[in-house]
C-alpha cells in the first residue's frame, strides 16, 4: 500500500510522466475495459489449451481413470505411421494452399493491375467468393465432382480421356491432391485481391525509371512488383499457412482420412483419436504438436516479411 | 492484345470459382432417381427437391440454431472487442507488451488444439450440448481478431477528437460511448458481419459440442445429411444450396465490407 503510495508521487514528481499519470484509481481503469474481453479469451481457449497440454501427458480413454503416460504420446506422435502421415500431410497440403494460390495470384495481380476494367467489382466479388462459404459445403460438392460419375469423369469421358476416369478420392495416388485443389480453389481469390491492393500501393515513379532503362515486362515483374509485394506475400502466406495445418472440413467430409489414411490429416485425426479410438491423451499431444507447429510456422513467417 | 489477355484470365478464374456451384444448382433440380445427374440443364426441373431437402433433413431448426448461435456470439464480442480494444489504444497500461503476444497467440491456436478439452471441460459444468457451448468459446476465440480490429479503429483517430472530450471533463466511458462510437460504426459493422459469418459457418465446434444434430449449426447438420442421403445426389445438393443461401445472399448484400475486412483484418 505504501508502496503505490510513494510511486504514485514518483510519477506525479516526474515531469515527463507527470503530466499523464493517472490518478491512483484512474491506473484500473485500462484494465476494467480488457478484462471482459480476457476473462473470455482466458477462459475459454487459453485455459483449455492448457488442459489440453495438461491432458497429453496422460493415457485416457475420456472416461475412466487416467495412468501417467510421461512423453510417450509424443513418441507415439512421430512413430505411429497414421499420426506421423497427418503431420506430414499438413506440411504437404502448404503447397496446395500456400504455394501455388500465391504464385497464380501473383500472376493474375501483375497481369491485371495495370488494365481497368468496368466488370472488375462483379470479377472481384465473384473470385472472392469461396472465402465465405462453409468449407464444409466446399467439401460436399468437391465430393460430387470427384466422385465415380461425377462431372469430372463426364468431362473427361466426352473428351475422349475416359482412360483417366477414376474415383478420385477412393484413389490411394489421386486422393491427396485431389483434396489438396480444393485449397488452391478456395485461397487463390484472396492471395490475387491482397497481391492486386498492394500493388496498387508500390510507387508508379519506379516502374517508369524501369520502363526508362528499357526493363521488359518480365524484368519488372520480377524486380519490381514481387519485392514491392514482400509485406503482401508474407500476409497471404501466413493466412493461408494457418488453413493448411489446421485443416478439418473439408477432409472430414470428404475422405475422413482415407483410403487407408492417405489424406489424414491432424484436425481428423484428433477427431477420431477421441472419438473412434478413445485415445484422449494421445489426441492432446497431436494437437499440442500442432499448435506449436502452427505458432512457428507464424511467427517465421512474419520475421521474414517484415525484415527489409 | 494488351487488354484481352489479363480479362481472358480473369473471366477463366471467375468461371472456375463458379462452375461448381451452377453444377451444384443443375444437379438440384434433377429428379431424385438420377443416380449421376449430367452437367447439362435438367428438361424438367424439379424444384420441389429443395422442399423435400428442407424437411426431411430439418434443415429449418439448423438454420435456426445456426442463427442463435450467430446472433449470441456477435453482441457479446463486439461489446467486449470495442471494450478490450478502446482500452489498449488509448490507456496506458503496463503489461500492454505481454498481453498482446498472449493475444498474438490466439491468432494462430488451432480449433483442434482447444476442443477436446473444452468438451469434457463443458461437460463438467453441464454447459455441454447447449448453444452456449458453442457461443462462450467462439467468443473467446473471436477476441484477439476483434480486439486488434478496434484497437487500429481507435488507434487511427485524430488525437483531438479525444483531447476536446478530456477538456469537456468527460471520464473515459462518456469519451466512448458519447465521442467515439459514433466513428466507429463502419468499422463495428464490418467486423459484426465476420463475425456473423464465422459463426455461422462454424463445423468443428457445434460437431463435437453439440451431440443433439437438430441443435447444430447449417454446416454440421450438413455434414450429417451427407452420411445419410450421400447417394441421393440431387437432394444433397438441394440441402448444400439451401445451407450456402443465407450467407451468399449476406455476402451479396454487403461484399464490401466482407472483402475489405478480411484483406485488411489479414494484413493487421
Amino acid at each position: 500500500m505504501a508502496d503505490t503510495l510513494v510511486r504514485t508521487e514518483r510519477s506525479v514528481a516526474g515531469t515527463r510522466r507527470g503530466a499523464a499519470a493517472p490518478r491512483r484509481r484512474g491506473r484500473f481503469v485500462p484494465l476494467l475495459y480488457v478484462a471482459p474481453a480476457l476473462v473470455f479469451y482466458g477462459l475459454f481457449v487459453i485455459a483449455p489449451w492448457l488442459h489440453s497440454f495438461w491432458i497429453s501427458f496422460w493415457n485416457w480413454n475420456g472416461i475412466g481413470a487416467a495412468t501417467w503416460a510421461g512423453l510417450s504420446n509424443y513418441t507415439a506422435v512421430f512413430e505411429e505411421p497414421a499420426l506421423r502421415a497427418a503431420l506430414t500431410h499438413a506440411f504437404g497440403f502448404i503447397v496446395f494452399y500456400t504455394v501455388v494460390p500465391v504464385i497464380l495470384g501473383l500472376i493474375l495481380a501483375a497481369l491485371t493491375s495495370a488494365v481497368p476494367w468496368r466488370a472488375m467489382p462483379v470479377i472481384r466479388t465473384i473470385i472472392f467468393l469461396p472465402q465465405i462459404l462453409p468449407l464444409v459445403a466446399v467439401g460436399v460438392v468437391w465430393k460430387w465432382i470427384y466422385g465415380e460419375d461425377g462431372p469430372l469423369n463426364q468431362v473427361l469421358r466426352a473428351i475422349g480421356l475416359g482412360s483417366l476416369a477414376r474415383a478420385w478420392l477412393g484413389d490411394f495416388t489421386y486422393a491427396f491432391p485431389a483434396v489438396g485443389l480444393i485449397g488452391t480453389w478456395v485461397s487463390t481469390g484472396l492471395c490475387f485481391l491482397l497481391l492486386l491492393s498492394g500493388i496498387g500501393k508500390i510507387e508508379p515513379s519506379l516502374y517508369e525509371a524501369a520502363r526508362l532503362d528499357g526493363c521488359g515486362r518480365l524484368r519488372e515483374f520480377w524486380h519490381i512488383t514481387v519485392p514491392g509485394l514482400r509485406k503482401e506475400i508474407g500476409v497471404a502466406c501466413n493466412v493461408t499457412v494457418i488453413s493448411a495445418l489446421a485443416g478439418f472440413d473439408v477432409v472430414y467430409v470428404m475422405t475422413g482420412g482415407g483410403p487407408g489414411y492417405s489424406t489424414m490429416v491432424p484436425g481428423v485425426q484428433v477427431y477420431q483419436l477421441v472419438f473412434t479410438a478413445g485415445r484422449v491423451g494421445t489426441a492432446c499431444a497431436l494437437a499440442t504438436v500442432l499448435s506449436l507447429i502452427t505458432c512457428a510456422a507464424m511467427y517465421g513467417l512474419n520475421r521474414l516479411s517484415r525484415e527489409r | 492484345m494488351t487488354k484481352q489477355l489479363p480479362r481472358l484470365a480473369l473471366i477463366v478464374a471467375a468461371a472456375a470459382v463458379l462452375f461448381p456451384f451452377l453444377a451444384l444448382f443443375s444437379a438440384a433440380l434433377q429428379p431424385q432417381s438420377t443416380l449421376s445427374p449430367g452437367l447439362s440443364w435438367p428438361s424438367d426441373p424439379q424444384w420441389g427437391n429443395f422442399a423435400t431437402a428442407w424437411t426431411t433433413a430439418g434443415f429449418g431448426s439448423l438454420l435456426k440454431s445456426s442463427a442463435v448461435i450467430a446472433l449470441g456470439v456477435v453482441p457479446i464480442a463486439l461489446v467486449l472487442a470495442t471494450l478490450a480494444g478502446y482500452g489498449l489504444a488509448t490507456m496506458r497500461l503496463k503489461a500492454k507488451g505481454p498481453l498482446f503476444a498472449l493475444l498474438m497467440l490466439g491468432l494462430a491456436l488451432p480449433y483442434e488444439a482447444i476442443v477436446i478439452p473444452l468438451y469434457y471441460d463443458l461437460d463438467s459444468v453441464g454447459l455441454l450440448n447447449t448453444y452456449w457451448a458453442v457461443i462462450l468459446p467462439l467468443v473467446g476465440l473471436f477476441m484477439p481478431f476483434g480486439v486488434f480490429w478496434m484497437r487500429t479503429h481507435f488507434e487511427s483517430l485524430p488525437k483531438e477528437l479525444m483531447e476536446a472530450a478530456a477538456v469537456d471533463g468527460a471520464n473515459s466511458w462518456r469519451t466512448l460511448t458519447r465521442v467515439l462510437l459514433p466513428t466507429a460504426v463502419p468499422a463495428l459493422t464490418t467486423l459484426g458481419l465476420l463475425y456473423f459469418m464465422w459463426a455461422w459457418n462454424q463445423f468443428l465446434l457445434a460437431l463435437v459440442l453439440i451431440q443433439d444434430p437438430a441443435m447444430r449449426t447449417a454446416p454440421s447438420g450438413l455434414g450429417k445429411f451427407v452420411q445419410q442421403y450421400g447417394k441421393n445426389i440431387p437432394l444433397l445438393s438441394a440441402g448444400t444450396l439451401i445451407v450456402i443461401a443465407p450467407i451468399v445472399l449476406i455476402y451479396l448484400f454487403f461484399q464490401r465490407h466482407f472483402i475489405k475486412g478480411i484483406l485488411q483484418g489479414a494484413v493487421k
